[in-house]
């Protein structure tokens, strides 16, 4: 989901400045040394503006997709089947708030306020995943979710835990520590059902990894020939594996867990090619892809205006805790 | 460490403040800087930092201070800070060679 960011940068932005300074191309030169040389990029350290701008769309962009993604998973809390289960969602629907706030914390290194991330996200600027605007429409979306959305979000982030820019690199080796469970319970919800449950249980399985698979291969962004920002992002260590590599590898290993499971994927093109050692898979339909990303998507309004009204109705949470926080400050000024 | 605060903090004057977090992982080790976090006042910082940084036993102690109280060294100034040290090689115990008998001192 997150190299979708790069993939959808605003044009103005990809044509680079022609006329520099000396000193900057100076800057510059060492910046990509540093790069060459596998260093890294601290807050502090001089960067090109390019660069920061590319930084400052992905990690706020990968942000706010925690922070909506906690919106359809949280829709089952009070309806997980058991105790357990609910408290496990619970655990990973807290894990995704707390995701976003390291990958919030990240950005802000870059030189843009929280509030103006927000305010980017409710005014549309910004966007999110896409997986965030489907529905889970029953119980067996959340095991699925795990197992593909996280599944396929675990592949897509283990290369950026190498970024070449500190902060979020960080920020990924923590996410990545703690999302390995995510996908584990998603698998195991979904194992219970099809080994112990009823038909129509079963069945409810298969209805939901029908309705995910292919939204979750979506999630890798846009195939390499039409991605015309991934070599810059390549270059700066932002990018690691390219979109297609990591969807080969996402279907390679989830091909075989659906076997394990008992389910089938809704692709009749599927299948083993000896020859490049790889499963082939049918294609993608982009347009869906590109309507759920401009809005369009089943759920792309309810998911904005609950983020929206939950701002809203918490300002004056905010507003009351900085009040009294100001005003304890000044008593013991005054004491 | 967050930086470029002031670009930041001219949007956000009803912004919470930003603390940095600083972690011990088990009694007998020191604190380790973890992140960082928006809170109203000290306390909750604290309560946040546990919420957010310790939800599978990542520490027993937290610590956190306010962004804008720390003073850091200016990345700029790297090379003229730190490199006069390279050369030092005798502050190093690998520096002597001692004969074989004594070699482990």
């Amino acid at each position: 989901m997150y190299t979708q960011a790069m993939d959808q940068q605003p044009k103005e932005e990809r044509e680079r400045k022609a006329v520099r300074s000396v000193e900057e191309v100076e800057l510059e030169r060492r910046f990509d040394a540093k790069i060459d040389a596998g260093d890294f990029i601290e807050a502090k350290d001089w960067m090109p503006d390019h660069y920061r701008k590319t930084l400052l769309r992905q990690i706020s962009q990968h942000a706010h997709s925690e922070i909506v993604g906690m919106l359809p998973e949280g829709n089952w809390i009070t309806r997980a089947p058991t105790l357990k289960r609910k408290a496990i969602l619970l655990a990973k629907v807290q894990d995704e708030g707390g995701h976003g706030l390291y990958l919030y914390a990240a950005a802000e290194t870059l030189g843009t306020s929280r509030d103006q991330m927000i305010d980017a996200l409710h005014s549309g600027k910004a966007k999110y995943s896409s997986i965030f605007n489907y529905p889970t429409l029953t119980w067996a979306d959340i095991g699925t979710i795990g197992w593909l959305v996280d599944g396929a979000a675990i592949m897509n982030q283990v290369p950026i835990c190498r970024c070449s820019y500190a902060p979020y690199a960080r920020a990924m080796i923590r996410i990545c520590r703690e999302e390995s469970f995510h996908q584990r319970q998603g698998f195991d919800a979904l194992l219970v059902m099809m080994r112990d449950g009823t038909p129509e249980q079963r069945a409810m399985v298969q209805d939901a990894v029908n309705r995910w698979w292919w939204p979750s291969i979506m999630m890798f962004g846009p195939p390499d020939d039409q991605s015309p920002n991934s070599a810059q992002g390549m270059r700066w260590g932002i990018k690691r594996v390219s979109n297609d590599t990591l969807r080969q590898r996402f279907v390679d290993a989830t091909v075989e867990q659906a076997k394990v499971l008992g389910v089938t994927l809704p692709d009749p093109d599927l299948k083993w090619n000896a020859e490049r050692e790889h499963y082939d898979f049918g294609a993608i339909d982009w347009d869906e892809f590109k309507r759920v990303i401009a809005g369009e998507g089943p759920c792309n309004r309810e998911r904005l205006a609950t983020r929206q009204k939950a701002w809203d109705d918490g300002a004056w949470v905010r507003d009351a805790a900085l009040a009294y926080a100001r005003k304890q400050a000044t008593k013991q000024e005054a004491a | 460490m967050n930086s470029n605060q002031n670009a930041a903090n001219q949007s956000s004057l009803n912004e919470w403040p930003l603390w940095e977090v600083f972690v011990r992982s088990k009694s007998g080790l020191d604190h380790k800087h973890c992140g960082s976090l928006h809170a109203a006042d000290p306390q909750m910082a604290i309560q946040l930092a546990r919420d957010v940084y310790t939800r599978r036993l990542e520490g027993c102690s937290v610590w956190v201070v306010r962004s804008d109280q720390i003073v850091a060294s200016d990345p700029a100034d790297k090379g003229m800070y730190f490199d006069p040290m390279e050369d030092k090689v005798y502050r190093h115990p690998t520096f002597y060679k001692l004969p074989s008998e004594v070699d482990h001192m």
